[in-house]
């Protein structure tokens, strides 16, 4: 079953829908989800970490230079750290198609 | 063997729990489970099994507190009754779609409004589809009894599912009945401690209660649902084996006098002894009465209920509990529809009785059966016995 995103048939379901190994929410990838995506402007970006603090998604992370981004695997777009950014260093836009 | 002893059937329920050396109960007292929650809260303190009590703030709390332990593999244990049952009716398919082996003891009370303390189905009534196995208890002996055996069906590899045992509020619950209590070496010897399907560990990481999308929401629905319907078997096996150990048997659906019987009761707990004296007395004027005791409402015992009534001309059914505006009684309805596909089936009235503790009485039943013969009653479900 592990193979497989999820069970073929109903004989396949383990009882309660258990899942028997760990990490497994991290194959859903709800960037599926997303409208909007976040870009960050360097210029205006002081690195405080408030975006990384708000993403209730945690798919914010520092890079080596200390700028924040998105893994789009997992934002879904919704603008909180746009919002809660002060300095106004993120910006949605519309996910092309 | 067990001991012949004048006990208390909400103490004695509680104490069944503990022959079954239970590893945490979580109960939110409500009248008239109380007393189980109470002597349940002693048992743990006066140290007679190393368990867990956990005191909660409402019902809610309490079967989310069991869930939880079940899912460490504890042995869990809760009780409740009307308002409380229905303020656990949120978690009650939680702990049956997470497949886990919870026994919870129900004293059965009607529910508001207007507010009433006193015994009725109709609590249990809106839990039928929440996928638990249901057992009805018809007098203290089969609380006791069903509280054991509930662990051993729940526990089983291929049910894995919740219990719960239903025990009228008042009429057994606060009665002081001659009953015998087994003993722990017997009880140790029907059931084996628990050995879960799966436990919260970080040794070795499962997730329960997972999300599931459109994709497998269904398929997980029929295994639940196959879970539930195939449960029967286990419990009439394990059923077998209590009556092999202790000499007391039991059955989806009890017959009493049926074999010629003409018109026949049908009951749900605790009023199934009344109405055995009723037929008694049926059977004395010449009337072939009989009566059909259905002790298990889930998994529903549709073959088991067709053999029951095969040559009866009548039922008289009767219902604890009301579906406003429906069909009739659950219980009624339930029948109604299990023989609807039967070339040969009795004529089927229905009676609404005892609700809110109304007492019915061994002539209430003989005039019930008395009415029944002519096959139809003048509205689909009768309030039997109510002014105006």
């Amino acid at each position: 079953m592990s193979d497989k995103k999820w069970p073929e048939t109903w004989q396949e379901v383990n009882p309660g829908c258990m899942v028997m190994r760990p990490g497994s929410a991290s194959e859903y990838h709800t960037g599926s989800w997303r409208a909007k995506r976040p870009f960050w402007d360097k210029v205006k970006c002081i690195k405080c970490g408030l975006c990384y603090i708000y993403c209730p998604e945690g798919c914010i992370t520092e890079d080596a230079d200390g700028f924040f981004e998105a893994n789009l695997d997992y934002c879904k777009g919704c603008g909180i750290c746009a919002k809660e950014c002060w300095t106004g260093a993120i910006a949605m836009a519309n996910e092309e198609g | 063997m067990g001991k012949r002893v004048g006990i208390e059937v909400a103490i004695a329920a509680a104490e069944a729990a503990a022959l079954c050396r239970f590893d945490m109960a979580a109960v939110y007292p409500i009248t008239p489970q109380s007393h189980v929650a109470e002597h349940l809260s002693d048992i743990v303190n006066d140290g007679r099994v190393d368990a867990t009590f956990m005191t909660v703030e409402s019902e809610h709390s309490a079967l989310s507190a069991v869930i939880g332990a079940a899912g460490t593999g504890a042995r869990v244990v809760t009780a409740t009754s009307s308002q409380g049952l229905l303020y656990m009716s949120e978690v009650m398919p939680i702990a049956s779609g997470m497949r886990l082996p919870i026994v919870m003891i129900v004293a059965n009370r009607a529910v508001s409004s207007p507010i009433n303390i006193w015994n009725d189905h109709s609590d249990i009534m809106p839990m039928r589809d929440t996928g638990w196995i249901t057992f009805f208890s018809d007098n203290g002996q089969e609380a006791v009894d069903m509280v054991i055996q509930a662990y051993k069906v729940a526990e089983n590899r291929e049910v894995l599912l919740p219990v719960n045992i239903m025990m009228d509020g008042f009429q057994l619950t606060h009665m002081v009945e001659p009953l015998i209590m087994p003993d722990q070496e017997e009880v140790d010897r029907f059931l084996p401690p628990i050995v879960p399907y799966a436990t919260l560990h970080p040794d070795k990481p499962v997730s329960m209660g997972t999300l599931a999308m459109p994709e497998i929401f269904s398929e997980a629905q029929k295994a639940k649902d196959v879970a539930l319907v195939k449960s029967i078997r286990v419990i009439k096996e394990v059923w077998k084996e209590w009556e092999a150990q202790f000499g007391r048997k039991y059955e989806p659906v009890q017959t009493y006098r049926t074999e010629d019987a003409d018109v026949a009761l049908v009951t749900m707990g605790s009023m199934g002894e009344t109405a055995e004296v009723a037929v008694d007395a049926l059977r004395r004027e010449g009337v072939k009465a009989g009566l059909i005791k259905i002790k298990l409402w889930r998994p529903f015992p549709f073959a088991d209920l067709k053999n029951a009534v095969k040559g009866i001309r009548v039922l008289a059914v009767t219902d604890r509990a009301v579906s406003f505006g429906g069909p009739g009684g659950p219980v009624c309805s339930e029948i109604r529809s299990a023989l609807y596909d039967e070339p040969a089936r009795p004529a089927i009235v229905n009676y609404i009785i005892g609700l809110g503790g109304r007492d019915v009485q061994v002539e209430d039943f003989i005039a019930m059966v008395k009415k029944a013969a002519g096959g139809k009653l003048s509205e689909p479900y009768e309030f039997y016995g109510v002014r105006g």
